[in-house]
């Protein structure tokens, strides 16, 4: 399998690799970075738990060849925290509405969220429901993940 | 001396700041250098006969390792069973291959293990493996597993029935139905689907040579469960054997049990003495990774004229697939939990157990729950016989408290539960009467509107057998702080903050001052697992027990160190002071330091040290909790749509440790049990094919589909625990799907439409109203 160099920045840091031309992005996050955040929870884009930024867009990292992000920005689910540790306020709201348990799907919820909330900060409870409706949750009910998106867009913090 | 500060309060969780910055660590984040990775060679045929098998062509792919196959690993297992089954008897055993040897018995049966440097070379390889199976008819659906002559799926068995239960035939039962005003027989049908859990599973194995010691991470509900039976199948002590539960992500029961494909990988590290590593991919998870419900009851009540319940007959048809986890099978508990809320005088039950060629079965949330699927679509069966509305059916009928402690005919016990008021609480909140009303004139406009009704009781905390006791050790360190080292662990249910909760009041100090410490078999004691919802109840009974051993010994030692009397001490944020004279005092650390080193200045008899373990099992082996869910739908009749308007759930889970908490188990299993029954479905076609190995094709609900739940909590502490606490964890699951299903057959009774069958998709509800519309000639049965 041909191994091709592939440069990019990952949270604001420049990186450039050499990896098979067949790895997917998340892989790359996650084993050639050692950002772990980024989870796989289907591999075949449905469950959106490896969604990640890229040149500002929520993408699945699954689906995307690393070579395919040469000369992107991409930002994970661990560029969202200061580097101080303050949580994002998604991230923060997210712990107060209870919308998470095992957490696994965590960070592609609030990568997603963040994505969505920058485009459209005041939205509706239906518009939220339908921007979150790409990835999956099975702990929650989804009740805490839609509260803490709505109570970030109500307080405009997002 | 101490006020509860903490437990009932929403404390925010201790977990989250880690999970939410991306910083968890499942197992599949753990550094694995130079592990092999594994990708298994999976049957595609549902049943026949192994003709040829080469992985030549596999070991050819730069990477590869290995290809192991039956011949390879299934002798090196040395003994296999489970902690809770005991050892193997004369009786007719859980069925177990570690991979197929010979033949296959269901699509996505492992047949060969290929270990590579990648897992991209380890697919690579799985490619190219020759396999080739000549088929064989299979058995798929459960009625042809018991029918004359059919094929068997396992060829050493008599029979495809895994389990029976058969007892005498009732005079006095068959009695009651021949006098009875009313007799209503149904038969329900539940479907295929399961726990699915975002995180699939996963597990790192190491051999160690040089320590003799296998260290192995996995994705389970319980790590000393793993340990004890892979030090069997090792034939290693279990000191030689440590199993770490990192972060996880979920289970809901399917992660309780090892399957095959987890035990060979501990096996081939140990055979190529490096550490191998397998993450299951979400086809595999979907096709093999083990399935849930799929049950048939038939059920018939005799009832009285004015709709009180005389006796009931019921009879349970389960499928467990070709290998089924242990205690996958839930007849006995099904069977006998049936009669649930109501008071039903006399009770028979019978009940199958098959097997089949498809995945086998696991427990799922409330894994005998198609007892109260059946029985509650049966008081709205019955409901609609006499025409009297299925609220006031179940109010004649429920458990109230002046029949406490009521026995049921099944023989269990409810010493302290709270159906009634559960049931006219949920009715309150969701405006029963009004929405009857406002139903009666959306009728009349042409709307297909309905309610639907499930009240049941919940068999928590269970502390039976193996699941007797969980355990806990509190310490207080040097410096005053606290830590609290659990028997099982947390993979979502947010023990790190629920037992900090218990432990920070019973001592006395800062929630922030404590630390719950999980999931690692060389620092945790024994403990089966968060299963059977029994962490509220055991786990922080052992919690709780050690915090007031460790408590006692604080006051001991502080009111030696104070001269003042015990009972005259306050403790209060990890000091300990007169009360009365807040500025006589001593803090832990200073405590603890002196329990650690100057035991000589101790109250005489006393122990050096500031920490107790303990060891816990309520006085009861069912703690019964308690809820009642009414939702509210509309089904479109053009598109066979259903849109869940209002969902209620009323519970009694006794003493509330943390109210998110307990809203959040409620939410995630309600939802699980919509899904259930309106969207997914595991679905095999006649020859044992699965058709839903993707996200594509099982459906889960999303954002878009899910109401917001509303709430009403009973707090009636239970007996059988000093903290009052009754288990909830699996209520949700149980309560929604009769819910749903009733509701929607509320909405089609205009159309004389009853659907005893899920799931409840479009496809199912257009299909059925269509037949509805027919002209009665017309109607195929």
């Amino acid at each position: 399998m041909a191994d091709t160099t592939v440069g990019c920045t990952v949270n604001g840091v420049a990186r450039r690799s050499t990896v098979e031309a067949r790895r997917t992005l998340a892989d790359f996050l996650r084993e050639d970075c050692g950002l772990t955040g980024t989870h796989l929870g289907c591999e075949h884009g449905v469950c959106g738990a490896c969604t990640v930024l890229v040149d500002g867009e929520a993408v699945r990292s699954c689906l995307m060849f690393a070579v395919q992000a040469e000369g992107c920005e991409i930002t994970t689910v661990e560029g969202l925290t200061s580097p101080d540790g303050t949580l994002s306020p998604l991230q923060a709201a997210f712990r107060e509405e209870h919308g998470l348990q095992c957490g696994f799907c965590t960070p592609g919820f609030i990568v997603s969220a963040t994505a969505f909330l920058r485009d459209r900060p005041h939205p509706s409870e239906q518009e939220i429901r339908e921007a979150l409706s790409g990835n999956l949750c099975r702990c929650t009910g989804y009740q805490g993940i839609i509260k803490a998106v709505a109570s970030v867009a109500a307080e405009g913090r997002g | 001396m101490t006020g509860m500060r903490y437990v009932g309060q929403r404390v925010v969780r201790r977990e989250d700041p880690r999970l939410v910055t991306g910083h968890g660590t499942y197992v599949d984040d753990l550094p694995a250098r130079d592990a092999l990775h594994v990708a298994f060679v999976r049957s595609n045929v549902a049943r026949g006969r192994i003709v040829h098998l080469d992985t030549a062509a596999a070991l050819e792919v730069p990477g590869v390792v290995a290809a192991l196959t039956a011949a390879d690993l299934n002798g090196l297992v040395r003994e296999e069973w489970l902690d809770y089954e005991g050892p193997p008897g004369p009786g007719p055993r859980r069925e177990f291959r570690l991979l197929a040897d010979g033949d296959v018995r269901f699509v996505g049966e492992p047949v060969v293990m290929v270990l590579a440097e990648s897992r991209y070379a380890a697919e690579d390889g799985a490619e190219l493996v020759d396999l080739e199976v000549d088929p064989q008819p299979p058995v798929v659906r459960m009625e042809d597993a018991v029918a004359p002559g059919a094929p068997l799926v396992h060829p050493h068995r008599s029979s495809n029935v895994a389990g029976r239960i058969t007892p005498p035939e009732d005079p006095e039962l068959d009695a009651v139905f021949a006098s009875a005003a009313h007799v209503v027989t149904e038969t329900f049908d539940q479907h295929r689907y399961t726990c699915v859990p975002l995180e699939t599973r996963g597990i790192l194995a190491s051999w160690d040579p040089f320590r003799a010691q296998m260290q192995v991470w996995v994705s389970t509900q319980g790590p000393h469960g793993v340990r004890t039976q892979l030090a069997r199948v090792l034939g290693l002590g279990e000191h030689q054997v440590r199993v770490v539960m990192p972060d996880v992500g979920g289970g809901f029961g399917q992660k309780m049990f090892l399957v095959p494909e987890e035990i060979g990988v501990p096996l081939a590290s140990r055979l190529v003495g490096r550490p191998v590593k397998w993450i299951e991919d979400r086809r595999e998870n979907l096709m093999s990774g083990q399935h849930a419900r799929e049950d048939r009851v038939s059920v018939s009540f005799a009832v009285d004229g004015e709709g009180r319940i005389l006796g009931a007959r019921a009879d349970f048809l389960e499928n467990v697939g070709a290998f089924p986890a242990g205690g996958a099978s839930s007849i006995g508990f099904s069977s006998a939990v049936f009669p649930g809320p109501y008071r039903i005088p006399r009770y028979r039950a019978t009940a199958r157990a098959v097997y089949t060629n498809t995945t086998g079965r696991c427990s799922y949330r409330g894994p005998w729950m198609v007892e109260t699927v059946a029985r509650e679509q049966m008081m709205d069966r019955v409901a609609a016989e006499l025409g009297m509305d299925p609220l006031e059916l179940r109010r004649r009928n429920v458990v109230r408290g002046g029949d406490l402690p009521y026995t049921t005919a099944a023989g269990l016990t409810y010493d302290q539960v709270t159906a009634a008021e559960t049931l006219d609480q949920a009715a309150d909140i969701a405006g029963y009467d009004a929405f009857r009303d406002r139903q009666a004139q959306l009728r009349a406009e042409g709307r297909l509107v309905g309610i639907g009704i499930s009240l049941f009781t919940e068999p928590s905390g269970i502390a039976r057998g193996t699941l007797s006791t969980e355990a806990a050790t509190v310490r207080v360190g040097f410096n005053g702080k606290v830590e609290v080292v659990t028997s099982s662990a947390s993979h979502g249910q947010s023990l790190e903050t629920t037992i900090a909760q218990v432990v920070a009041d019973e001592l006395g100090v800062d929630l922030d001052d404590v630390m719950v410490v999980q999931g690692d078999t060389a620092t945790s004691p024994y403990g089966p697992g968060t299963g059977g919802s029994r962490s509220a109840v055991l786990s922080s009974g052992a919690a709780r027990t050690a915090s007031r051993r460790v408590r006692d010994k604080i006051v001991q030692i502080a009111a030696h160190r104070l001269e003042a009397a015990p009972e005259d001490l306050e403790v209060s944020a990890g000091r300990v002071s007169v009360a009365g004279t807040p500025v006589a005092g001593v803090t832990f650390a200073e405590l603890a330091r002196t329990a650690y080193a100057a035991p000589e200045t101790l109250p005489p008899g006393e122990e050096a040290g500031l920490e107790a373990s303990a060891r816990y099992s309520p006085s009861s082996p069912f703690t019964w909790s308690n809820a009642c869910h009414i939702c509210t739908c509309e089904v479109d009749p053009t598109t066979g749509e259903v849109t869940l308007d209002r969902y209620v759930v009323s519970e009694d889970c006794g003493v509330m440790i943390n109210p998110n908490v307990v809203e959040g188990q409620i939410a995630g299993g309600v939802v699980q049990g919509i899904g259930g029954v309106l969207y997914e479905q595991m679905l095999y076609d006649g020859d044992g094919n699965p058709l839903t190995t993707t996200f594509v094709d099982y459906l889960l609900p999303t954002t878009t589909e899910v109401p917001m739940i509303e709430y009403g909590h009973i707090e009636t502490p239970a007996p059988t625990n000093e903290g009052g606490h009754k288990g909830l964890g699996e209520g949700g699951a149980i309560g929604a799907p009769p819910a749903v299903i009733n509701a929607v057959n509320d909405a089609l009774a205009p159309c004389g439409v009853r659907l005893t069958a899920q799931p409840l998709g479009p496809a199912q509800i257009i299909a059925a109203l269509e037949t509805a519309s027919a002209p009665a000639g017309e109607r195929s049965h």
